[in-house]
């Protein structure tokens, strides 16, 4: 099973939620918190939306509000896809 | 009622991206009219229309409100930003409750509008963006100025089709006389998708002509329809005293007079009321019409709507009694925010003491009895100003501007 | 000191489970909430598939073949509800000086369903880019341009006067009566039809709202899914409807003998600008609308006797309105019923404000203040007197109604009744 990567990750954002101009999503973000990289909740919601659409996925509503860093979401996602191969 | 000055501008259309370069566009009788290019239009009656092609968002709108947004609202970004700067006022310095906007919008975000349908029904709902939500209400343009700006003021939305850029400037007027000290107010539009183009069609008022300068042709025998434009203009509205107090000396002017009126249902055998808004704004300014030095026109381009539009100016200052002019001629109709660049063109107008021409009109049907100023700007002093606009149904507005007495 | 008074003398409704106002009425004081699977769509696939809709039958409400095709159901409800306004008020088309007649309408979303079934068709299920004109529909700009909606009121009720669409998202309803009510404060109409609309029930609006997950999931329990300050909430139910009054000033409404419902006596909206779908917990603008409103009414906060949350069910919101109403009202919050009627009607967006303020009118008319449904557990963060479940006596002369929106809108209205009017 494929994993999903930090550059997987960015690849969504850039596509779904846009960059701030003085952030660096290619630099070393994976513990920088979404909110510190200019993301809100709807970002999320719409990262989150875009990565079930991708991978299958399926992520509940309280389970968004608790990935507050890059690492997170990669973690998170990773677990849900092995889950889902098992 | 206290008095409202304009410190800060924001224009932009077809022809200028910025209200410079609208404005020396304008004044030189300079058209944005082109062919359709943001889709491809062959296949529909409709070829023309003043498209911003050369506005490119990314340069006026960060990247993360570039996605939650849609056109209309880019739009607005880049002229409120322009028009803070212009009148050099930092709203972060002023207290937060005492800060107004009020757009006037009338069909929405429809590019995103369209491409969110689109995904619905070709995918499903999961593939909706979050964005939707907001992106492309009729109030998405105000919420986000007020966001980025800061501005807890009342902040609203008038919606009166291409009426509502003059609604709009009057009604933070209103407010900027119960204790606001300033407002941004205006409107800008893009209609500019196949839905929008194509929901518009069934009017039967969109020049479908090929030749730009035969398409949209306001007052002319040859009258056929108007063409669809995007842009508009935001104006930082100041309540006079505050504005001097924060050391503006030279304001554009002072919006003195404003008006609404509703035409009766065609067929009941009541008569159409501009004339009514026109009089009423000019009245309310404290003046007679001898007072007036121009008019902007609404323009509509349709024979029945022209007609009504000059007789009711010939009604209000006699047979050719004013100046009259539709520089609309050069960018389109614009929809919420033809009204504010109407009014942030006519002060322009006052400022430098000239009137900018109607393009493209040759013939003006004789039976108007009207001045209107065709082909090359006319110099003229000029003091007061009266902005007309009508949205389709039978929405009419009207503003009187004064220029700066110094 | 305002030289003119602003009454109203004449109400209409459409609304989920109950056309008409006496229907409204005992709707709200049943307690029972009107929402079920959705019928106007088929729901599948969609994460919230309950909303409270209107059994709406435009032909038997009055409105004619040609009106009926002319006008999406948005403009429908408005008109409906606005001829019940008129009637009620006493006055006839022919008796209102046309010039002098203003229309106020508010409506945040447009003519949705109107506009969503054409593009179903011009582009052929979502397939075309370049949607095929040749199935236009002739009306398609109304549905397209919701300025059409003041069309159709001004032409129901002949006016001549200022005319507009107040379109400020979810407070639309309550920004549409600001409007109008200063329209007669300055001078500008001596009536004015003034109201709000919606009808989102379409696959569009409620993908939206699922999009950003601000619905309720409470699908196999229908009626229970929308459930204001309760500590189990989880979201908004949409709902659809219309209210519409007839505001005049009050000593021209004295003079003829109207009855009266009451006054608006303050109103005043202010914007967050914090975020264009969140709320802080704070609520400290929705506050800020609320002081400002009471000082125009010159009311403190012991004269307030009822108010009528936005109490959309929504986690946040129910939290921020809590805080907004302590804040704006002090000790005070924790004497006076509040209640969500969403609970029951579901939130029709631009609708709702005006069927807000309906409802207060109503419970100042009758002296009962309506309930909030569904409301069984306590949230400690929402401790105040929501009037759970049942309607209730209550001697009511003065109403609050709130709102909160997309965009960041903050609004708030008091309508009271004057002594001299109370029996």
């Amino acid at each position: 099973m494929r994993e999903f990567t930090l550059a997987d990750l960015t690849r969504i954002m850039r596509a779904s939620v846009g960059v701030d101009d003085s952030v660096d999503l290619d630099g070393d973000i994976l513990d920088t918190l979404f909110t510190d990289l200019g993301y809100d909740s709807l970002a999320l919601l719409e990262i989150a939306s875009k990565i079930d659409l991708e991978l299958g996925t399926s992520t509940p509503d309280d389970a968004v509000g608790q990935l507050e860093t890059p690492r997170h979401f990669v973690d998170y996602v990773n677990e849900k896809l092995s889950v889902g191969a098992a | 009622m206290k008095p409202v000055v304009v410190t800060g501008i924001g224009a932009l259309a077809s022809n200028g991206m910025s209200t410079e370069t609208y404005w020396s566009a304008t004044v030189d009788g300079t058209a944005g009219i082109g062919p359709i290019s943001r889709f491809e239009p062959e296949t529909y009656p409709i070829a023309l229309a003043g498209e911003m092609a050369s506005f490119d968002p990314k340069e006026h709108v960060p990247s993360r409100l570039l996605v939650e947004t849609s056109m209309m609202s880019h739009l607005a970004i880049a002229a409120a930003d322009a028009a803070l700067a212009d009148a050099k006022l930092v709203t972060s310095a002023l207290p937060e409750y005492e800060m107004a906007v009020i757009t006037a919008n009338a069909t929405g975000g429809v590019e995103v509008g369209q491409r969110e349908l689109q995904k619905l029904w070709s995918e499903g709902p999961e593939h909706v963006s979050a964005y939707m939500s907001i992106a492309w209400f009729y109030a998405a343009t105000t919420g986000q100025l007020s966001i980025r700006h800061k501005m807890r003021g009342h902040c609203g939305v008038v919606v009166s089709e291409q009426a509502g850029g003059l609604d709009a400037i009057g009604h933070a007027r209103r407010l900027l006389n119960q204790g606001h000290r300033m407002a941004l107010a205006g409107g800008t539009e893009s209609t500019m998708a196949p839905a929008g183009l194509v929901a518009q069609i069934p009017t039967g008022h969109l020049s479908p002509r090929k030749d730009p300068a035969r398409a949209y042709l306001p007052f002319d025998v040859d009258a056929v329809g108007y063409l669809p434009g995007e842009g508009g203009a935001i104006l930082v509205l100041e309540e006079a005293g505050s504005a001097q107090a924060r050391g503006v000396t030279q304001p554009y002017g002072e919006i003195v007079g404003y008006a609404a009126t509703f035409d009766p249902r065609p067929g009941r055998g009541r008569p159409p009321t501009l004339w009514r808004a026109a009089e009423q704004a000019v009245a309310d300014a404290g003046l007679t019409p001898a007072d007036i030095d121009v008019v902007f026109a609404d323009a509509y381009g349709i024979p029945s709507l022209d007609r009504v539009e000059a007789d009711a100016i010939a009604a209000v200052f006699g047979p050719r009694g004013v100046p009259v002019t539709a520089p609309k001629t050069m960018t389109g109709r614009l929809y919420g925010g033809g009204g504010a660049l109407d009014v942030a063109t006519a002060l322009l107008s006052i400022r430098d003491g000239v009137i900018p021409p109607t393009v493209n009109v040759t013939s003006v049907d004789p039976e108007y009895q009207i001045d209107l100023v065709l082909g090359e700007s006319r110099p003229a002093p000029l003091r007061h100003a009266l902005v007309l606009g009508r949205g389709y149904g039978g929405f009419n507005a009207a503003i009187v501007v004064k220029g700066n007495d110094n | 000191m305002r030289a003119r008074r602003v009454a109203i003398t004449g109400l209409g409704v459409v609304a989920p489970g109950g056309i008409g106002r006496k229907a409204f009425w005992e709707r709200l004081t049943s307690g029972q909430s009107a929402s079920r699977r959705i019928t106007l769509f088929d729901p599948t696939g969609f994460r919230c598939q309950v909303a409270a809709e209107v059994d709406f039958d435009p032909a038997q409400y009055g409105l004619s073949p040609q009106e009926i095709r002319r006008m999406d159901r948005t403009a429908q409800f408005a008109v409906v509800a606005t001829r019940e306004a008129l009637a009620d008020s006493g006055l006839t088309t022919d008796e209102l000086v046309p010039e002098r007649t203003a229309v106020a309408v508010g409506n945040a979303v447009g003519c949705t369903m109107g506009l969503e079934n054409e593009y179903v068709v011009l582009s052929d299920g979502g397939q075309k880019w370049l949607v095929d004109h040749e199935y236009a529909v002739p009306h398609g700009y109304d549905y397209f341009a919701p300025s059409s909606l003041g069309r159709e009121v001004a032409w129901a009720t002949h006016a001549e006067g200022p005319t507009a669409v107040v379109s400020s998202g979810c407070t639309s309803g309550i920004d549409a009566l600001g409007y109008a009510a200063e329209l007669l404060w300055e001078g500008s109409a001596d009536v004015v039809i003034a109201g709000s609309t919606d009808a989102p029930i379409s696959p569009i609006t409620q993908a939206c709202f699922d999009a950003i997950k601000a619905t309720s999931t409470l699908n196999d329990q229908p009626d229970r899914a929308c459930q204001p300050f309760d500590n189990e909430r989880r979201g908004l139910v949409l709902g659809e409807g219309s209210a519409f009054f007839i505001l005049e000033d009050t000593a021209a409404a004295r003079r003829r003998g109207a009855h009266i419902y009451c006054e608006i006596v303050g109103y005043a909206s202010r914007a967050n600008a914090f975020h264009m779908t969140g709320l802080k917990p704070d609520g400290r603008e929705m506050a800020e609308a609320i002081r400002v409103a009471m000082d125009q009414a010159q009311l403190n906060p012991d004269d307030i006797d009822y108010i009528n949350a936005h109490g959309s069910g929504t986690r946040q919101n129910d939290r921020h309105e809590t805080a907004a109403v302590k804040t704006s009202l002090g000790a005070r919050a924790y004497d006076v019923p509040m209640s969500s009627i969403k609970s029951m009607v579901g939130h029709s967006l631009g609708g709702i404000g005006s069927i807000e303020i309906a409802a207060c009118a109503l419970a100042i008319e009758h002296d009962v203040v309506p309930p909030t449904a569904n409301l069984y557990t306590r949230d400690p963060e929402c401790d105040l007197d929501y009037v759970p479940l049942t309607a209730r006596d209550h001697r009511t002369d003065a109403a609050l109604s709130v709102g909160s929106g997309f965009g960041g809108f903050q609004s708030a209205i008091v309508v009271a009744a004057d002594s001299g009017d109370r029996r």
